[in-house]
């Protein structure tokens, strides 16, 4: 035996062991790295994540001490006739808010996609009311509405188009499409701006290839943006209906439910249970039921997400 | 050749018509804002002419605007300074180290997406109280960095993972620690994204209403929004529009300064997002 094979031989004998602690220091390193993100998840999302659950079970009151009384909680739910009512009006609100919010979004990204002379001022302008706090817009809206000293009655009647003020947020419906406007107001620029994203990543080659084949501006629109942009579009309407079913804002501070509760969300039926009757309990169950609801939804989004994009893309 | 001149000028002419319409609509409530806060309306605190009477009367409504701007301030100052820390940890460790959980983790904070506001935020109410949180500023501080988290270190993870590894390697070769070369080198390459996780922590934490009319029951613990709300709540049958307005202004302008001086680091935000999304 050579000296030289024995030395090799410790080397390699003493390398795996330095590699091995080498990696499990980098192990223990990257865990200390994210510890902190460990904590926050856990103790702020995980924990309450499993205590609405427990919650959902007891009879909880805000003041004394919970005793279980599972399925109570539940069973009273359809009972609920505040919650029943306020579920229509979250769909239907969340309907028709998806549907104007995209299309608006749609024109004005399409408007702006190209750059010319004063784009840049006119999406700075579009956007500008999403920086503007969602609770500071409703308060913004409320006074904007209001007949005392709002501005709208006076315009529209100076043009002519009506002859006396509006009760803008003064009958059901009224209340609804008043609160849309809101809505579009702060949010048109936002979704626009993801919009553009998606707009800006189609090649230009192939709207030249359209146009050297006579294809119309409509065609190229029908053609080669809208099935391009459907991974963008099914995005935003992920992000509508989701935050369109949670709505509470809007709602809670420009209509206050009013009139005849007749714009009640889901959300504000929760807060309600909790923080004016007083039931921790079952607001926690509404919660859960909310909870379930949003996260079936959004499993079947990404699905046929997914779908889309395995079915569009051999072609 | 002259009628297609013609037909892109009339086009020209459309889109600014159009856009320059757009953005009056746009901007109009903004504008409104600012002019009814300082315009006179009998009955309130600028009873006539032009002045800052609304914002006097906000001064010294409740605890005084000062006290809730302080706390507002004060829940902005700590989620932002709590995010940027947790993410650029979090972002490092997730992007340049592998260890056990490391996935499960990761699909756990993005999974806060996935959940209501409202689902999580009454058992918080219950927990922040056993932890000695309730009404208290730094418990509403860390709820928002907890929301911040799903944004903030997925943006930076993507930040740490486009910066090239010999910048690491050549500051660990030097002899310095990981954490070192975190601290000296890495940070200072992945800045732009740090811009980008802080404004939109600003804008979130400075702005949202639901967390703080839940969480906080003291009045003097209030932040803006839930101060304002409660001016408007406070007042039955004669609201006063005027300060109502001057309190939107007061909200809404540090937004908006931020917003334009950070405008590419926002856009940006969304690539990273909706791209990937």
């Amino acid at each position: 035996m050579t000296p030289g094979v024995s030395h090799s031989e410790t080397l390699v004998a003493r390398r795996v062991p330095a590699r091995r602690s080498l990696a499990r220091s980098r192990s223990l390193q990257g865990i200390g790295y994210a510890t902190p993100t460990a904590v926050i998840v856990g103790v702020f999302f995980l924990l309450p994540l499993a205590l609405v659950f427990w919650m959902s079970v007891n009879r909880w009151p805000l003041l004394g001490s919970p005793e279980l009384n599972f399925p109570d909680n539940y069973t009273k739910i359809p009972d609920n006739q505040l919650f029943v009512d306020s579920v229509w009006f979250t769909l239907k609100y969340t309907a028709i808010v998806t549907v104007v919010l995209s299309a608006v979004a749609f024109a004005l990204a399409l408007l702006v996609q190209e750059r010319r002379p004063g784009v840049g001022f006119l999406r700075t302008a579009y956007f500008l009311p999403g920086a503007v706090g969602f609770a500071a817009a409703a308060l913004l809206f409320y006074g904007l509405y209001s007949n005392e000293i709002g501005p709208l009655d006076g315009i529209l009647q100076g043009i002519g188009l009506i002859d006396e003020p509006i009760a803008w947020t003064g009958t059901p419906n009224a209340a609804l499409f008043s609160t849309i406007a809101l809505v579009i107001w702060r949010f048109a620029g936002f979704q626009m701006l993801i919009l553009l994203t998606g707009l800006q990543s189609i090649p230009l080659e192939l709207y030249e290839a359209a146009r050297v084949d006579g294809a119309t501006s409509w065609q190229a629109f029908r053609r080669i943006t809208v099935p391009l942009m459907r991974p963008t579009l099914a995005l935003l309407l992920v992000l509508s209906i989701t935050g369109s079913l949670l709505a509470f804002d809007q709602f809670f501070i420009l209509t206050q439910g009013q009139p005849d509760n007749s714009t009640i969300t889901m959300v504000m039926v929760i807060y309600r249970e909790a923080f004016f009757r007083f039931n921790l309990g079952s607001a926690a169950a509404l919660s859960v039921v909310v909870l379930v609801v949003l996260v079936a939804l959004n499993v079947l989004q990404l699905r046929i997400l997914r779908r889309d994009r395995t079915e569009s893309e051999p072609s | 050749m002259t009628t297609s001149t013609a037909s892109r000028a009339a086009r020209g002419a459309g889109f600014n018509v159009t856009g320059a319409a757009l953005a009056i609509l746009f901007l109009f409530p903004l504008v409104w804002s600012g002019w009814s806060s300082v315009k006179g309306q009998p009955g309130s605190a600028q009873p006539s002419g032009f002045g800052f009477g609304n914002y006097r009367y906000l001064a010294s409504y409740g605890e005084g605007v000062v006290t809730y701007m302080v706390n507002s301030a004060a829940v902005t100052a700590m989620t932002v300074a709590g995010t940027l820390l947790v993410s650029a940890l979090g972002g490092y460790g997730f992007a340049r180290f592998s260890f056990p959980g490391k996935n499960l983790l990761f699909l756990a904070t993005l999974a806060i997406l996935m959940v209501p506001y409202a689902t999580i935020l009454i058992p918080l109410y219950v927990l922040l109280d056993r932890l000695g949180l309730q009404n208290s500023l730094v418990g509403l501080s860390l709820v928002f960095i907890m929301f911040q988290l799903p944004f903030a270190l997925f943006m930076m993870r993507n930040s740490f993972e486009a910066v090239p590894r010999e910048l690491e390697e050549a500051a660990l070769v030097d002899g310095c620690s990981t954490f070192a070369a975190w601290r000296r080198v890495l940070l200072r390459a992945v800045r732009p994204g740090l811009v980008t996780v802080a404004l939109f922590a600003f804008l979130a934490s400075w702005n949202d209403f639901f967390a703080p009319l839940i969480l906080i029951s003291d009045a003097s613990k209030f932040t803006m929004p839930v101060a304002v709300y409660s001016m408007q709540q406070r007042s039955f049958g004669a609201i006063d529009y005027g300060a109502l307005e001057a309190g939107v202004v007061v909200m809404a302008l540090p937004c908006l300064l931020a917003f334009l001086l950070l405008q590419r680091h926002y856009v940006r935000g969304f690539m990273t997002g909706a791209l990937r999304g």
